[in-house]
Formats: C-alpha cells, structure tokens, sequence
C-alpha cells in the first residue's frame, strides 16, 4: 500500500512525514523531472506500507512544476492522507475539495491545531467532518498530539467524490469556514510580532544581520569544540600510524603515510592517504560540516529564511535573480553540491545559470573554508577577512555584469512567507544526519583520491610539466610560486586537500591570500562540477568555466598587484 | 474608493475590488486566497522598489511590485 500526504506549502507536512516514517528516508527526483519527493516506511498493523511526502501544493492546477509532479504521484496512491493548516482553513480547504474530487479513500489531518487555539480560531470538528464526507483528525505534528488517533483511522479513510466548478467550490468553502470556524479576537502572541518586525525592513535588516552574525560564531563555537574532541582521538590513532611508518618504506609509504615532518608524522602536512587523507575530512572539515547543517536545519525549520529572502529581495534582482537565491548561496557554503542542486527552486534558466555560476565561483564550501580557518588562523581574523570580502566583492560585480550582459529579464517575486514554527528538534536532526551522510559517502572517497593524485602527479612528475607549461601565469600573473600549480590540480578533487598543499610551500601571507582566493573561484571540485553540468547542460557550464576561469585570473592579478 | 496596493498605507487593511492581469497571473494569486472579496493587510513594502508584503487571512506573502501594481483594493474606513 501506498499513502500520499498531500497539502500545502508550509502546513507541517515533512514533520508529520517525519513522525510516521522511520529513520530510512529516500530522496529522490520524480522521474524526468526536478521535483524532489521524499519516500519513508511506516507500521500499520502488520503491515510495512510506503509514505510519500508529495511536494507541497496549493492546487492540482498546473501553475508550476510541483503541480504537475502532484497529479501524477496522485494516481499512484492508494490513499491520501490531506494535511491542512487549522490556522488558514479556507486556502487549504481549495486543495482538499480538489482531491476529494479524485475519488481516492481520504483522511483529512487538522494541522496546527494548538496554533489555531492559540490564534482565538474555533473548529468544529464534527461539522467538518460531515460535510467534508471524510473522517477528520486535529493533530500538532510538532508535539505529536493526534497522530495515533491519525493513524488508527486511517482505515476508516473514505471516498466522497464531489465534483464543482472553480466558483462552486469557492462558494462551498465560504459556506463550510462560515459554520465551522469561530474566530475570537485575541492579542499578537509574541512570535506574530516578531513575524513583523523581521520583515519590516527599518527592523528587519538589522535583526537580520544579528542573525546571520549570530550564526556564524555558533558555527565556529560548535565547529571548534567538534574539531577539538576529533582531534584529541587522534591521539590514540597516532601510534597505530607510527607503527604503520616503521614497517612500510619506499613508495607505500610515501602513499600511505606520506612525508614525515620533523620526523614525525603532521596530519595537515604529511599528505599521506592514512595520515592527512583521514585527519583532514574528520578532524578539520566534519565539525564545520556538522555545525554549519545544525544551524542551517534551524534557520530553515523555523521559517526564517524566507524573511531573509524578501529583505534582501531587491538587492538580488539587481545581481539578476530572486530572494529566494539567497538559499542556494547559503547552502553552497556548506557544501557546493546541494547549493547547485538548490538553484531548482528559481523558476528561469537564466536565474539558475547566474545563481549556479555566483555560487561555485564566489561561494566557498565548509570543507574549504574550515581549512582556510585553519592554515590562516596564525595571521588573525583581518587576514582571513580578506579573501571573503574579495569574494562578495566578486559576487557583487559578477552579478551585476551578469545581469546586464544575458539577455531577459528577472520574473516578480511571489511567495508565501510562512508563520514562526518553533522547529521539530528530532526533524532537524534527522535532517542533520542525512545531509552529513551525503558528505561522508560523497566527500571520503575524494579526499582518498585527491591524496592518491597528488602522490601519483609528484612521483611521475607531471606536476613539473605542467608547472612549466603554466608558469608565466601562476609565477608572474599571480605571484605565486609554480609548485603551487599541483594544488590548483588537486583542487578540482578537493578543495580542501588543496589548501592543505599549501602549507609545505612556506608561502608568505599574500601568496596564502592569493591562493586561498584562487582556489575558491577558478573552478569547482569535481562533485560540484558533475552536478553543475546535470543542471546546466553542456553549453551553458562551458559558459560558466570560461567566466569562472577568467574571473581567476583577472582576480588574482588584481590581488597580487594591490597586496 | 480604489487604488492601487502600492499606495495602500502600511498597517492598513483593505478589500480586495479588482485584480488585472493574464490567466496565469489569476490563478497565482487564487491559490493563495487572494481573491476579490478578500480583506488583506499590507504590512510592509521593501525599499528600493522591493516587493511588497501583504497579510491574507494568516498567511503573509511578498509580491513583487509590478504585480502589486495590477492588485485594486478599497482601504477599510
């Protein structure tokens, strides 16, 4: 059997899809297309059956993509499980007389239903329930009130095919809220005023910035107490390593242990496959990874982000895009990977295009920033500055070239702003697990291979020959110096490893900053490149490399002159 | 009276008397409830020609000026 929760954007769906299912969740791409659904596995009775989140929709309408996916998922169900938000009854009653119309057994779940009470809003459930044709459950997805009851009926979900006109169906709801719902007016609870005043610009934009700066020290803070108890169990794996260096000499060695400093192993600089190829990822780049998606999870969950995305609306439209492109931009500073695939959420190719081609130039990855955080640390904040100053700088210019340049234009914003939600701490976590999941699974055998190259180009001395090759560039143009050409090739690998290259090189200070900034914009890594093309296609991520490429070395001209 | 939502007042509610604009256009604005009839409350616009955010029932949306432009509401007295 297979049971689709069907609803609005916004309703507390994913939490209650959260609730029911267990820990085994799959996302996935409808088939041929870009919408993302969520499938899960839940007990009812002795039966496993499939859940299915269907994305959220306010209509069976074809108005966009979501749409679309919905009505075909809908033929593939056995039965509907509609959330609506108890708190907005009429818009979502729309969805609901829409879908009794298909004619599949159907249980409606009064969401929010501790929101509604709160808001002074009286349903009459039995009312509901008689008039909709179909058994009717008030639950609070946050707290889990009413899904038991939920799921115990769902086998008492009913049919009632009603069928009405666009106008009747208007007409219908009107006469339902009018003897269902009581509304008694009660004063702003303070998350409503707080919903105001963060989208009310005079207040809005400085409590924004608080935000974001709050965000990131909690990144750190996490980040750096994470490192710091990753780092201590590396004490007890330090002797295994020790060993392994003893008994292994020649070329194994130099692979899996690397080059000894000081005679003695340095995890950020041996480079060797079990020395800095498992350090970097776990100790360094891990904690940031973890923290970043913790608090990312909150700032989503709790509907803030699309605050953000109104407030900074007007600065995005000038760079060509949406607010709502804010979101790919903080996701790439987790992870390029998911901030790539996030530009689905922005309707035009050419808004995708700008917003792909500013986030993998300008956007720097956890992975790589943690590392920047720890080669630069030495020099103090203000240097560090630097090199993310330059690239706002970048992303700034770029967009605005970028907007005047491509053809079109950017289409008006339109979006719903949900309520303050306080978020579902096991859904946040949940979310959590899966997306650092997807960085050990896609990250690791990266990191390895990033590692196993440079030996293999070192050893075979390639790396010379291209250092050759492209030494007017890198020595004169950049100012650094042409070893530094073998991190630019591992930085296609990873990022991470390549800024940890940097270290044996003894650069000074402006040639760390030159590189840092290098790294960052002259190309993806591998992950974020492959992605990037299966969003883009061929022609356009060709477009995309020549600015990125260009960019690079205008940039790092630019730097070397005025450092 | 009708005017346009751009200069309804901010914190002031109105009723919805006319919405222009193509099919597509419609139909957007209906599946968030915004339909004539309905009583909305502007609570903010965005500076620099930014979109403007309107109250509906207990949603709030952000709706880009041009199309704010083709929304004619009658302010409540």
């Amino acid at each position: 059997m297979r049971i689709l929760l069907m609803g609005n954007l916004n309703v507390g769906k994913s939490t209650l899809f959260s609730r029911l299912t267990g820990i085994n969740v799959i996302i996935s791409n409808y088939p041929g297309t870009t919408v993302e659904f969520k499938k899960g596995k839940m007990k009812l009775g002795r039966e496993i059956v499939e859940v299915i989140d269907v994305p959220g929709t306010y209509t069976l309408e074809p108005i966009s993509k979501a749409e679309i996916v919905a009505v075909k998922m809908l033929k593939e169900g056995d039965l509907i499980i509609n959330v609506i938000d108890a708190t907005n009854l009429e818009r979502n009653l729309y969805l609901t007389l829409e879908l009794l119309e298909k004619n599949k057994p159907m249980i409606v779940a009064l969401n929010c239903w501790d929101e509604a009470r709160h808001k002074g809003i009286k349903i009459n459930i039995k009312k509901l329930q008689k008039l909709l044709g179909v058994p009717v459950i008030p639950t609070v997805a946050l707290t889990g009130e009413g899904i038991k009851k939920l799921v115990s009926y769902l086998k008492k979900a009913r049919k009632n095919p009603i069928k009405l006109k666009r106008k009747e169906k208007w007409a219908f709801i009107g006469k339902i809220v009018k003897e269902v719902q009581k509304i008694r007016h009660k004063d702003h609870t303070f998350l409503e005023i707080a919903e105001d005043l963060t989208i009310k610009p005079l207040t809005g934009i400085p409590v924004g910035t608080v935000i974001l700066i709050l965000s990131f020290f909690v990144v750190r803070f996490i980040g750096e107490s994470l490192s710091r108890i990753f780092d201590y169990l590396f004490n007890f794996y330090t002797p295994i390593a020790n060993w392994l260096g003893n008994h292994l000499s020649g070329f194994l060695k130099e692979i899996l242990i690397g080059t000894l400093i000081d005679g003695k192993i340095d995890y950020l600089q041996s480079m060797g496959l079990l020395t800095t190829g498992i350090y970097v990822p776990i100790a360094v780049v891990l904690p940031y990874i973890i923290s970043f998606y913790f608090v990312l999870g909150l700032l989503e969950d709790s509907g803030y982000l699309p605050r953000l995305a109104t407030l900074v609306d007007t600065i995005l439209h000038k760079l060509g895009m949406h607010g709502l492109a804010i979101i790919p931009m903080l996701l790439g500073l987790g992870c390029n990977v998911p901030g790539a695939l996030s530009t689905r959420i922005l309707e035009t190719r050419r808004q995708r295009f700008i917003a792909a081609t500013l986030m993998a130039i300008a956007v720097p990855c956890m992975a790589q920033t943690a590392m920047i955080f720890a080669i630069l640390a030495p020099y103090g904040i203000k240097r560090i500055g630097i090199i993310f100053a330059t690239l706002f700088i970048i992303w700034l210019i770029l967009g605005i070239l970028l907007n005047n340049i491509l053809p079109g234009g950017t289409p008006e914003t339109f979006m719903e702003i949900p309520p303050y939600r306080i978020p579902y701490f096991k859904g946040v976590l949940k979310k959590l697990w899966m997306r650092t999941k997807g960085f050990i699974f896609h990250a690791l055998p990266f990191v390895f291979l990033g590692v196993l190259a440079m030996n293999i180009l070192y050893t075979t001395g390639i790396i010379s020959a291209i250092a050759k090759i492209s030494s007017p560039i890198v020595v004169k143009l950049l100012g650094l110096p042409k070893e530094a050409i073998a991190a630019l090739i591992v930085g296609f690998l990873r990022k991470d490893v390549a800024v940890g290259m940097l270290l044996p090189l003894r650069l000074n200070l402006k040639q760390l900053i030159i590189a840092c900034t290098i790294l960052t914009i002259y190309f993806p890594c591998i992950a974020t490149f492959v992605t990037l093309l299966k969003e883009l296609g061929i022609k356009d991520m060709i477009k995309s490399a020549i600015i990125m490429m260009v960019t690079s070395i205008l940039v790092g001209s630019f730097l070397n002159i005025i450092l | 009276m009708e005017i346009s939502l751009i200069n309804l007042p901010e914190g002031k509610k109105a009723v919805i008397k006319k919405l222009e604009g193509g099919r597509e256009f419609l139909r957007k604005l209906e599946a968030l409830n915004i339909r004539v009839g309905k009583i909305i409350k502007k609570i903010t616009g965005q500076p620099f020609r930014g979109p403007i955010v309107i109250e509906v029932d207990n949603t709030k949306v952000a709706i880009g000026r041009g199309m704010a432009m083709r929304i004619y509401v009658e302010p409540e007295k």
